[in-house]
């Protein structure tokens, strides 16, 4: 951006950060144990390796104990109102470009009361990033059931059960046409680094949901598949190009068969070349979406980027219509523009 | 109408004021044919006043009572302030528009009806019972009844046109015969259509012979035995146009960008009467502007908020409805103290109430219609001309003390228009905004010492990375702070920042003497009513004065001063008295409303006989 012909924001020369760049002096508040701190070491990590001046980031947030983010990434910083997140960050960066702008949510502030701008800011394809901290319950409000809680969940506000169904956020976010959409898991650190780098990378909307444990109010809520000894049979890491292969043995995968995924056995006559192989970049997000249903028991739970595909953004179509105009009608002239239409004169 | 002279020709006589209603269907193009009669009347250096009245559906069923569209005129030879009171010519073109609109036609006021229209269906659709162009029931005006549908489709009929194509025009005939009537060219209707049809050679030639057709028809019928001339006003000399008040408004908001240097980012969600203003600012990106057609009126605040942190002119627009949904966001701009606008064009309320009327009752919203403490600065433009210089201000305010500003138009002033003498770019106010840049001792919230406006620090400047958001902030720091002492104080602070643009605003003027019996307090846009009904009682030697108020929060300084030169204070509203309630509070005056709910503006005849009650 010029400023009376100066340059803010120096994208010129070597950026050279460190994770401790992104520290703030202010004292992280979450619980202790709680799986956000996971999330925040492994931004704060991410960050440096993108080469972007530290005053380029803007992290935007809403409400929930996830949105108290900013205060701890030392960068420009907004803490929101409940939901409206992307709607600020699309504010952020429809005016300025050029700026890294990262959306911190959680399930009821991206699903619940801020469904409507999560899905506007999607389909549009704002270069931004998402990262959505789902714990499948309200933690801030002290453990009320959330859009993404199992039918049936017994909280304080649900005594007798949830009658609710859940929200899939993926599939939100591939219905809304997301050009990058990606899973990991609070406790796989190194997983987590590379999705969060290449939403990073990615241009164009990148939204990545990460399972968070809450240690207070939903214990547990993921342990079935992200305890160590149970992860690599219960989850599927997707790579785009390579077969779905899963299992500490290396000897369970996926099939295509007709218009169903099935789990199958290595073996008896199924080889590699039967199973489905991922390609992230399709155009059709239809087998992303099938893969985002996977679920365990009956399939293992699919990390990593399900879908990646190139179009163009809502703040570069943006800026090229303000340019259009510009080079078709000229630099905007206010006095010529004031008295544009019929005019007369009163001597 | 009256009378100063005669000339000989078809009797053409001289008057110096007059006031057309057309009235006819949604689908009839009655907004059209007034505002190319406005333009004319503008350009032959008239004053003009218009009132468009039009329902919210966009094709009520033909023929229905809700579904007549009005467009009111006043043009005179001296300066005017208002579209007339009723009008003294009313074109009806069908029996549902003679069924709503002729109670306010003057007694014998001429009224031409399109004779064709008047159909046993169309009757029937209207409630009358028998047909008032032949029962004898309109003996009190100067019928002129006239085959329109025929004669514009024998007009038209070697066009090839179908019907209903040819049928289209006779709005454009019915323009020809007003124009004939009232002594007008018809040379910028002409270059009118020739640009709008250029495309389409058939349709272009079908306008320009129907609006020539009414014309001529005039001029030979025996049915018209004389014509009108209303000359010149005297206006103060300059450029001018005409212009309503949403354009004003739009084009005050990119002069404000234009000289403060900072692009515009306006992000809205289209409303009844708001939209105007949304379709103006997406024509004119190439002064860098972004619009934002936003998902909902909670993300057209929230994002002209973000564009605001990122150092944009954040701006948003809407009514009334609009407003109860962004004042969550609004309540996130005042904690935050990012300069935003809010422009609320006002309709009738509650709730959706009626989307095209107008009204002036969301002043309390403005003022208090957010959770805890959190004062917003109000301003709302008096005619529709001056929304160019209150959206203009609406900016200068928002960023020199870094709030959001309420800016509080409405309907009849958004769609309502005058003739406009166009500013000098340079005698514009000046806007001068200094992003902080300087990392030494910097702190989100350090204050101006005259201001108390807290730094700009835009995301790319390095070394002034800091965090904002809705939680209460530590004073200096911005820190999140819970301190009981440290809230009490930033909320008193908040307060004072608002308080003291008192110190930066024009104090009032008083129209007539600056004491006497009664002052009139006004605001918004029943400025022209109430000045002009004002001055009646002047001219008469009453003791009236009058004050209008476009600086709503903080008001002027010298208010309660002038409000004690008074015996009594009447205040005009369209509304149950919202301005009164803030008068009476702050300045413990025993002040009187006068109150209208309508979903139309005073008439001056009202205030006139109010006031002549009260001395």
């Amino acid at each position: 951006m010029k400023e009376n012909g100066k340059q803010i924001g120096h994208t010129a020369g070597v950026v050279d950060l460190k994770r401790q760049d992104f520290v703030t002096d202010q004292e992280v508040r979450w619980c202790p144990g709680c799986g956000d701190y996971s999330i925040l070491a492994q931004t704060q990590k991410t960050l440096p390796e993108l080469k972007i001046p530290r005053e380029n980031f803007v992290f935007v947030s809403g409400i929930g104990c996830s949105s108290r983010f900013p205060y701890y990434v030392n960068s420009y910083g907004f803490h929101g109102i409940h939901g409206r997140a992307p709607a600020i960050a699309t504010g952020v960066k429809a005016a300025r470009p050029e700026l890294s702008v990262w959306v911190i949510t959680g399930d009821g502030d991206a699903l619940s009361i801020g469904g409507n701008h999560f899905m506007h800011a999607i389909r549009r394809n704002l270069d931004i990033n998402i990262v959505l901290f789902n714990n499948r319950i309200y933690g801030l409000t002290k453990g009320q059931y959330s859009p993404t809680s199992e039918f049936g969940k017994k909280t304080k506000s649900t005594p007798q059960g949830s009658i609710d169904y859940p929200i899939n956020p993926l599939c939100v976010a591939l219905a809304n046409e997301a050009t990058f959409v990606g899973r990991s898991i609070d406790v796989d650190v190194k997983h987590l680094n590379t999705v969060l780098t290449q939403a990073a990378h990615h241009k164009g909307i990148s939204f990545v949901e990460v399972f968070q444990n809450c240690n207070i109010f939903n214990d547990g809520a993921f342990k079935h598949f992200t305890e160590r000894e149970h992860r690599e049979d219960r989850t599927i890491n997707l790579e785009h190009g390579k077969p779905l292969i899963f299992g500490k043995d290396r000897n369970k995968g996926i099939r295509l068969n007709g218009l169903r995924l099935e789990v199958v056995e290595l073996g008896n006559g199924i080889t590699e070349s039967d199973l489905l192989v991922h390609d992230a970049h399709s155009p059709d997000p239809s087998l992303a979406y099938m893969l985002a249903r996977m679920d365990y028991p009956e399939f293992p739970v699919p990390i990593g980027v399900f879908h990646a595909i190139g179009k163009p953004t809502y703040d570069e179509l943006m800026e090229a219509q303000v340019q259009d105009s510009i080079s078709r009608m000229g630099p905007g002239k206010l006095e010529k523009l004031l008295a544009s239409g019929d005019t007369w004169v009163v001597e | 109408m009256q009378s100063i002279e005669t000339e000989p020709r078809k009797g053409l006589i001289e008057i110096e004021n007059v006031t057309i209603r057309f009235a006819g269907d949604s689908g009839d193009g009655m907004q059209l044919t007034g505002m190319q009669f406005t333009n004319t009347s503008a350009i032959l250096g008239n004053d003009i006043s218009t009132l468009p009245d039009f329902p919210a559906e966009i094709r009520a069923p033909a023929g229905s009572l809700p579904g007549v569209s009005g467009f009111q005129i006043n043009f005179s030879s001296r300066d005017i302030r208002t579209p007339g009171d009723g009008p003294n010519v009313l074109v009806a073109m069908n029996p549902a528009a003679l069924k709503v609109n002729l109670g306010d036609l003057e007694k014998s006021g001429i009224l031409i009806v399109n004779s064709d229209a008047f159909s046993d269906l169309n009757l029937k659709k209207a409630g009358y019972e028998k047909n008032p162009l032949e029962d004898g029931s309109l003996s009190a005006y100067r019928l002129i009844s006239i085959p329109l549908t025929d004669l514009n489709l024998n007009a038209l009929k070697d066009l090839g046109l179908s019907k209903k194509e040819a049928d289209r025009c006779k709005n454009f005939f019915a323009l020809g015969m007003m124009y004939w009537l009232y002594d007008r060219p018809l040379e910028p209707t002409l270059n009118w259509i020739e640009s709008k049809f250029q495309k389409n050679p058939t349709i272009l030639e079908a306008n320009v012979r129907a609006l020539r057709a009414g014309y001529n028809y005039a001029d030979t019928t025996e049915l018209f035995t004389t014509h009108y001339r209303v000359r010149k006003a005297s206006l103060a000399p300059g450029k001018y146009r005409n212009i309503t008040g949403n354009e004003a408004t739009a084009l005050g908001f990119i002069a404000a960008s234009q000289v403060a240097k900072r692009p515009l980012f306006y992000a809205s969600y289209p409303i009844t009467p708001a939209s105007d203003i949304l379709h103006e600012l997406s024509r004119h990106k190439n002064f860098g502007i972004k619009t934002f057609q936003a998902e909902d009126e909670i993300a057209a605040m929230t994002a002209a908020i973000g564009a605001s942190f990122a150092g944009h002119l954040g701006l948003t627009g809407t009514s009334g409805p609009g407003v109860a949904l962004k004042s969550e966001a609004i309540g996130l701009a005042v904690m935050t103290e990012l300069p935003v606008v809010i422009a609320n064009i006002q309709r009738g309320g509650p709730s959706t109430g009626l989307p095209t009327k107008t009204e002036q009752a969301d002043l309390l919203q403005a003022m208090f219609g957010r959770n805890g403490e959190c004062p917003v600065p109000v301003l709302a433009p008096a005619t529709p001309a001056d929304c160019f210089a209150m959206a203009f201000e609406a900016f200068r305010i928002a960023v020199t003390f870094m709030t959001p500003v309420f800016y509080l138009s409405d309907g009849y002033l958004g769609n309502g228009s005058e003739p406009w003498k166009l500013p000098r770019v340079e005698d514009l106010p000046n806007i001068d905004i200094q992003f902080r840049t300087d990392p030494e001792g910097f702190h989100p919230y350090l204050r101006d010492e005259a201001t108390l406006a807290r730094p700009w620090a835009v995301p790319g400047t390095p070394g002034l990375e800091h965090r904002i958001g809705g939680l209460e902030k530590q004073h200096i720091t911005g820190n999140v702070s819970y301190n009981p002492d440290n809230h009490e104080f930033m909320v008193r602070l908040r307060a004072e920042k608002v308080a003291r643009i008192a110190n930066f605003i024009p104090e009032v003027k008083v129209f007539g003497k600056p004491e006497g019996k009664v002052l009139v307090v006004g605001w918004g846009g029943s400025y022209g009513a109430i000045t002009s009904a004002v001055e009646a009682m002047q001219e008469r030697g009453k003791s009236v004065s009058s004050v209008h108020l476009r600086h709503l929060n903080p008001f002027p300084k010298n208010l309660g001063e002038v409000l004690s030169g008074f015996e009594t204070i009447l205040v005009p509203e369209l509304n149950l008295g919202q301005l009164l309630w803030l008068l009476r509070a702050r300045y413990l005056v025993d002040a009187l409303g006068f109150n209208k709910i309508k979903g139309h503006p005073f008439k001056i005849s009202e205030l006139v006989s109010k006031l002549e009650e009260l001395v």
